[in-house]
């Protein structure tokens, strides 16, 4: 099988801090691939390197068998979105949702916006009615489904979900995780997926990398995890806290 | 009043005014808490943290609070001077909130903070107060409490500043211990450690706790008791050990919806909410 995204000893510095310290990672097309670990390790660097965020010292990423300059041309947006952590944060104030799906159709100059906006609002389980709502209209979920429909409306290939749920209430949670399950079957799509949450990364992931100070710790399958056949004793820490308290 | 009972909460309401009329964050929340550990646990909006700062006195000024009865240690909270309030708060009723960062002096050290804190209510000398601070700081678990002491909040770590913040609210030994997320801005691994420590102190001590927290596990693997609210009620008061037989459809939603490693279920069961538990 093709990788969807290849990347061979990435090394992202800022300033003089080393974020990535020689990342390798290989997603396949149309697989689910999580990235996980403490705040610091770097698992939202790697992927806001690979759209183009953040400043890449060395190393190569391959995306759809093509390998990326300094900068992305506009096929690569079309093929690559991204989904950010908090929807308070990521959807113009100022703008309503029409607008706000109409902005990526008009950077690529697409024609049948009518339909796409209807559609891509329908794909996300939001009717017509929230189309000319502005984001403070909106809870924390029908945000996210947003900036859900807004990656969809492009027809990418692959996308980038940085801890898309961690600003929503569990069962939000919830209804957000499916939604992004149901596209992905419907869509085919690969995702790459950032969470602090090793249950999370399970249930949506077939395979993870555990990340650690801007290094990989280890590379596990999700069965793996969930058998407990982990090799490294800071996954192992991980999993043991994610089990929640246990009074001594 | 009982010996045991700490706080008596009975119909408890918090109304904002807004520009579309008032608007009742919490409406008629009643229990009441002994030397225990009690979770109050709910989504944004259910009004668990406005529970939590109207027992501590911390209200907006424009919101209103009332309450058949609101009483701590026989004390009606609702009666007493502005000024009481003051002297009860952060020496017998102590507050932790969620995210040091914000919650912390950022221009003060953690040392001058915490000493602050204890010679507002008690009459101590300097020395005195330094020697205490760097003791609580060594309670906490923080290994070098001395440098710890003349570093500015912006210099640690989160799970420094929490243990920090939770040395800052035991210096004045408070018999009532209220925390509004007291982990929820921490790594997973960091969390543990900081409920450990705050686990510990609770139990030596003898306070009662209230534990605010949107995370339905992690509250009834940490209390005694949990209280489950939505849309500003008390939906269901439970055991947290008998949390699995649990009967409330909403609180058994929360249970089941989030992933859990081993238990594969797709699609994630998600909550049908119902107009009437919001009735």
């Amino acid at each position: 099988m093709t990788a969807a995204i290849a990347i061979q000893g990435l090394e992202v510095v800022f300033d003089r801090f080393r974020a990535l310290k020689g990342v390798s990672l290989e997603v396949r097309e149309g697989e689910s691939y999580g990235l996980v670990g403490e705040s610091g390790s770097g698992k939202s660097t790697l992927l806001r390197a690979i759209a183009g965020l953040a400043p890449v010292a060395s190393g190569t990423i391959t995306v759809n068998g093509k390998t990326l300059g300094k900068t992305r041309d506009k096929p690569f947006y079309r093929d690559v979105q991204m989904v950010f952590q908090d929807p308070y944060g990521s959807l113009h104030p100022r703008q309503t949702v029409d607008r706000l799906l109409q902005e990526p159709l008009a950077i690529h100059g697409i024609a049948d916006g009518e339909k796409r906006i209807e559609r891509a609002l329908d794909e996300v389980g939001l009717g017509k009615g929230f189309r000319f709502r502005y984001a403070h209209q909106l809870s924390g979920g029908q945000r996210q489904r947003v900036a859900i429909a807004r990656a969809l409306i492009l027809e990418p290939s692959i996308l980038l979900l940085d801890e898309p749920t961690s600003a929503l209430d569990a069962s939000v949670q919830a209804e957000v995780l499916n939604l992004l399950e149901e596209v992905r079957r419907r869509r085919k799509l690969t995702f790459l997926m950032v969470s602090h949450d090793l249950a999370i990364i399970t249930h949506m992931c077939e395979r993870l990398m555990v990340m650690q100070n801007g290094e990989a710790v280890e590379t596990l399958t999700a069965s793996q995890l969930i058998g407990h056949r982990v090799s490294e004793d800071y996954t192992r820490n991980l999993l043991r806290a994610s089990e929640g308290f246990v009074r001594a | 009043m009982s010996g045991d009972t700490l706080l008596e909460v009975d119909d408890l309401r918090v109304t904002f005014p807004t520009r579309t009329g008032l608007v009742q964050a919490v409406r008629g929340v009643s229990f009441s808490l002994g030397r225990e550990r009690l979770g109050i646990v709910g989504e944004s909006g259910s009004g668990k943290s406005q529970t939590g700062r109207a027992i501590m006195g911390l209200t907006p000024p424009q919101a209103e609070v009332s309450a058949r009865k609101l009483a701590f240690d026989g004390i009606d909270l609702l009666s007493i001077s502005p000024r009481e309030r003051r002297a009860l708060r952060g020496n017998r009723i102590a507050m932790i909130l969620q995210d040091p960062k914000y919650s912390l002096d950022p221009v003060m050290t953690i040392g001058r903070q915490i000493v602050e804190t204890l010679r507002t209510h008690e009459k101590v000398s300097k020395a005195e107060a330094r020697e205490r601070a760097l003791a609580m700081l060594q309670a906490v678990q923080i290994r070098d409490p001395a440098r710890v002491f003349d570093l500015y909040p912006h210099e640690v770590s989160g799970g420094m500043g929490q243990r920090a913040m939770i040395a800052m609210m035991l210096i004045t030994g408070p018999e009532l211990m209220i925390a509004d997320e007291p982990t929820s801005a921490l790594d997973v691994t960091v969390q543990l450690d900081v409920l450990k420590i705050l686990d510990k102190l609770v139990a030596e001590r003898g306070m009662g706790l209230i534990f605010i927290s949107h995370d339905l596990r992690l509250v009834s693997s940490f209390c005694d008791r949990v209280v489950v609210m939505y849309a500003g009620k008390v939906v269901e008061q439970i055991e947290a050990s008998e949390l699995r037989d649990a009967q409330h459809p909403y609180t058994r939603g929360l249970l089941n919806c989030m992933p859990r490693i081993g238990f594969e279920r797709h699609p994630l069961p998600v909550l049908d909410r119902k107009p009437e538990w919001a009735a």
